[in-house]
């Protein structure tokens, strides 16, 4: 079901933008005819299995490969102590002391996490691959174990030598002053232990690659499944000793990312190092228990000491907390998570007296990498949280105090404390749309059907924002000697001999549908139907369409994706006009493209070019154009969005552009004797301004709540106190089921963001609004049952059932000082 | 005692078409299907037989492929969804999921459809919840399952 509201009326003029047209990928999809990477075979190719540690933190003694070797059809093996002499570490983005860490593709003396590869081998069969990896003998002296960040914090047991310490980086950000906002307040909510848990998006395609490589020119082509090829090269060509121009990312069909993919480059590393010391081409497919275990989680962290400034009215003035991010064995993506979330600093709400005191600490756990949310939608929680318990605490209505407290319409664009300008929205009118998908007049009635039942049923609310188009400088409020700034994305459009367009990005789509978004975007802009615009699949280098920072990743595509097809798309148009106007003798005005020709407006039927003339003559029949018009029908563009500089000292800038709005909520029945939680309403409204495609952007709503419902209820990465993950596969691993979903209700609506190009936002991470309105529903269900707090985020039917007979010990951690 | 033999002679019908091969005792049919005759369409998504991307047909009922062995298949009759549109027409549920957007990045699409189709097959007009019961074998990370209980619902000729 979907819902729209009048809403100011759209940026384009009308055509196929705005219309839900179905994907073009679909095609090949469903007839099982798409290309993943694991479906590319090269004759002569070996298969490639990782040695992987056994324990979470241990010396590497001695690696013995010789009964490897002697095995008839392994081809080859490769240690640690090789990788080290062969490469470099990879670029390290904290300063000290994280930026002193030595990360290299494998292990090298020493192992940090489970399943932490330490040698590799390449041989015939995938089956002989895993064979003689279980022939290669590793001795290890196992180490003392850290499995929390506060135990890290200690440093009692150091991970990393060279930085002397687990932190990887740490400082304090304070907008306002909060310490007189606490002061004025009528009231000081105090929390001491928010928990934010660890999970991921586990993309059912696992990571992996086909890599080839020259000898003739020294250059590996990696058929791959990297979402963020352009950054991914910059770590992977340093540690490798060549230029960049060495390293060609193919992809094509990938099999869902969610920033789960972006980490590669360890592996790919020691892939390239194989390639070329057995002189073959080589690949790997990760297995799934080893994603689960060794590939990229979402940043764990846990909120301490939070204290929250309350006005007798409602209003909220201001907070601050201790933030500890736990981000495993290796800070490969990061410490961006320590900035990043800042994009969105008061979550929704007009707060102005905001400190966040950040530590970043490693573990022996596997290393984070971005995962739909990254960062936000940590701290997005805590806001969601601080709202509901201050309200279930000062007995305030939590839809009330969200409408009192939430940046209002009115003052768009908002400049946040930390100077990110909230682009447009109307938050106030999209809880109440979602509150009447929800029927949330109806809740008191429901919850006393419920308990006639002998259920408890809650109701909350996820309020969040969809951050999209980082900008990089952003880095620099963590390091100011990085030399990142802004962000771009580049795409090709040409018209081809026979009148065919065709289009290339830089992105990499892992079903998102940009072929279909950009063909609808192109076909405005040229005057054509989407079926006649052939948009290239996946990224390829040497499609020459990429930029620094290309890549699909962080709600960017409908800002600098598209941003970069619609400037191609109208280069294009310009030489296509001009062209006509000079074969036709028109005026440029006179001309228009429609219907997939080039004519002149209200002309003779005659007057008319379709694009087959157009490509000919330029391409293949030129020689009566005159030397001073040279137009190539070929152009590549680059968006490169403004953001102006950060303020290193101050800690502000625009660290995004465009911000989503996603309102979900939730109405649960909790049964009292197990502590089962059934969703049994729920409804997410989502405004990412100007839809190009509202069936794909009602697709992605859906997706992004699948993942939170199973983050908020069963996913979670569960480590022993030996750091053993009890989670390693989809069995102890639980993820939503097509009988685990709820109907979902969506609505939308639309307020162009006035600083994008086509007025349409990212969206695709949601902001984990189910977990923020499942947490919220428990809290409220269980108010009747001693009033627990709900303090993690993860709350399977133990845990609700360990707050329902014990509520009193999650109470304790919450204390309110009322003047 | 003899060693057991490490490779077996197989015998299958695959998508129509009679195919006679010698392979790996150890060999799982979804690799057969995939590295073998280069049916790259049927999928790999977890080492555990959960997520039913591999769903294939033997005999006309749906299989997890990774859970079988190729040498159990020695006779079988299969169909992968390469098999599907075989005369290069889309069948009413391939155009139900392009017409609902049941598909993002299409890898559990494979299994999807071959779960489906089998229900369809024995229930022509199955109600929502009994396609989410016959879809509980396979895992979609992208869709939350909305679309795709809509797709198959409305190729069954229900709302």
């Amino acid at each position: 079901m979907t819902t729209v509201t009048d809403q100011p009326a759209k940026t384009l003029e009308k055509g196929y933008v705005g219309q839900s047209i179905p994907r073009k990928e679909d095609e090949r999809l469903v007839q099982g005819l798409g290309t993943f990477f694991d479906d590319v075979r090269r004759h002569g190719m070996g298969y490639v299995h990782f040695v992987r540690s056994p324990y979470a933190h241990a010396k590497i003694v001695s690696i013995d490969v010789s009964k490897a070797l002697e095995l008839d059809g392994v081809y080859g093996t490769i240690t640690g102590d090789e990788v080290a002499i062969s490469t470099d570490p990879f670029f390290e983005m904290s300063v000290e002391p994280g930026g002193l860490i030595k990360d290299y593709a494998l292990a090298v003396g020493r192992v940090r996490h489970m399943g932490e590869p330490v040698a590799a081998v390449c041989a015939a069969t995938r089956e002989l691959a895993r064979d003689a990896a279980e022939l290669v003998e590793v001795s290890y002296d196992p180490q003392p174990v850290l499995v929390t960040a506060e135990e890290s914090l200690k440093d009692e047991v150091v991970l990393h030598d060279d930085a002397g310490s687990n932190v990887v980086w740490s400082g304090v950000f304070e907008w306002g002053d909060v310490d007189q906002a606490l002061a004025e307040a009528d009231h000081v909510v105090k929390i001491d232990r928010l928990h934010f848990h660890r999970f991921s998006s586990t993309p059912l395609e696992c990571a992996g690659a086909l890599v080839e490589y020259d000898r003739g020119t020294g250059e590996w082509t990696l058929h791959c499944n990297h979402q963020m090829p352009g950054v991914g090269a910059i770590w992977m060509a340093p540690a490798l000793r060549v230029g960049i121009d060495k390293l060609r990312f193919v992809t094509q069909d990938i099999g869902g990312g969610f920033g789960n993919k972006i980490c590669l480059h360890p592996q790919y590393v020691v892939l390239c190092l194989l390639a070329r010391k057995l002189g073959r081409p080589v690949q790997w497919t990760e297995w799934r228990t080893d994603q689960h275990t060794a590939n990229a989680h979402g940043n764990e962290r846990t909120f301490l000491d939070v204290e929250v400034a309350v006005k007798a009215d409602g209003e909220m003035t201001g907070f601050k907390v201790r933030a500890l991010d736990d981000c495993g064995a290796f800070p490969r993506y990061e410490p961006l998570g320590c900035i990043i979330w800042a994009q969105v600093t008061p979550g929704m709400y007009g707060w102005r007296n905001i400190k966040v005191d950040f530590t970043q600490v490693c573990t022996n756990k596997s290393p984070v990498s971005p995962n739909r949310g990254y960062s936000r939608m940590q701290h997005l929680w805590l806001t969601e949280r601080i709202v509901d318990i201050v309200a279930a605490e000062l007995g305030l209505d939590p839809v009330e105090v969200r409408k009192k407290n939430y940046v209002k319409a009115e003052q768009m664009p908002y400049e946040t404390p930390n100077g990110c300008v909230y682009d447009s929205g109307d938050y106030a009118a999209a809880l109440d749309l979602v509150l009447d998908l929800v029927d949330h007049g109806s809740i008191e009635e429901r919850r006393q059907e419920a308990a006639s039942r002998g259920k408890l049923l809650g109701f909350g609310i996820g309020s969040t924002l969809d951050s999209g188009t980082n900008n990089f400088g952003q880095s620099t409020l963590l390091n100011p000697e990085l030399q990142f700034s802004g962000n771009n994305e580049a795409a090709s459009v040409k018209l081809d001999i026979f009148g065919e367009v065709v289009v290339t990005l830089g992105t990499v789509p892992q079903g998102q549908g940009h072929e279909t978004t950009a063909a609808q975007v192109v076909a405005d802009i040229i005057g054509c139907s989407p079926d006649q615009v052939n948009v290239r699949r996946g990224h390829d280098t040497w499609f020459n369409s990429h930029a620094g920072f290309s890549g699909t990743y962080a709600s960017q595509f409908a800002f600098t994706g598209l941003g970069a097809v619609k400037g191609a798309a109208e280069l294009l148009r310009e030489e296509m006009v001009q062209l006509a106007a000079a074969v036709l003798q028109a005026d440029t005005d006179a001309i228009e493209l429609a219907d997939g020709m080039a004519r002149i407006k209200d002309g003779p039927e005659e007057a008319a070019l379709p694009f087959m003339a157009l490509g000919a003559i330029v391409n293949a029949n030129n020689a009566f154009l005159p030397p001073d018009f040279n137009p190539t029908l070929n152009h590549r563009y680059v968006c490169r969005p403004y953001f102006g500089m950060v303020d290193t000292e101050k800690k502000t800038g625009q660290l995004t552009l465009t911000y989503a709005t996603q309102i979900h909520a939730a109405v649960v029945e909790v049964d009292p004797d197990t502590g089962e939680v059934e969703i049994v309403d729920y409804a997410a409204v989502d405004d990412c301004g100007v839809r190009i495609n509202p069936q794909i952007v009602e697709g992605q709503v859906h997706g992004a709540t699948a993942h939170a419902i199973g983050a908020a209820l069963s996913e979670e990465f569960v480590y022993d106190e030996e750091g053993t993950l009890l989670t390693s596969n989809f069995y102890d691993y639980h993820v939503p089921h097509a009988l685990d979903m709820p109907p979902l209700k969506t609505g939308a609506m639309e307020s162009p963001s006035p600083v994008a190009p086509l007025g349409a936002k990212g969206m695709g991470e949601g902001g984990g609004g189910g977990i923020h309105c499942i947490c919220a529903a428990i809290q409220d269900a269980l108010a009747s049952a001693g009033k627990p707090i709900v303090s993690t985020s993860c709350n399977p039917p133990h845990r609700v059932w360990a707050m329902l007979r014990d509520p009193e010990s999650s109470r304790a951690g919450v204390t309110v000082v009322s003047k | 005692m003899a060693a057991p033999a490490s490779s077996h002679g197989v015998s299958v019908d695959v998508n129509g078409e009679q195919i006679e091969l010698e392979v790996p005792a150890r060999r799982l049919l979804v690799h057969f299907l995939r590295d073998d005759l280069g049916l790259t369409g049927t999928h790999v998504g977890c080492d555990t037989g959960n997520c039913g991307a591999c769903t294939v047909h033997v005999n006309g009922e749906p299989v997890k492929s990774c859970m079988l062995l190729a040498v159990q298949a020695d006779g079988a009759r299969i169909t992968t969804v390469e098999g599907l549109a075989a005369d290069g027409e889309l069948t009413p549920l391939q155009r139900s999921f392009n017409e609902h957007h049941a598909l993002q990045c299409g890898y559990c699409t494979p299994g999807m459809l071959m779960s489906a189709t089998a229900l369809l097959e024995r229930t022509p007009r199955p109600s929502e919840e009994e396609v989410r019961v016959a879809l509980q074998g396979n895992i979609c990370r992208c869709t939350g399952y909305v679309n795709i209980v809509e797709a198959v619902v409305a190729a069954g000729g229900g709302a």
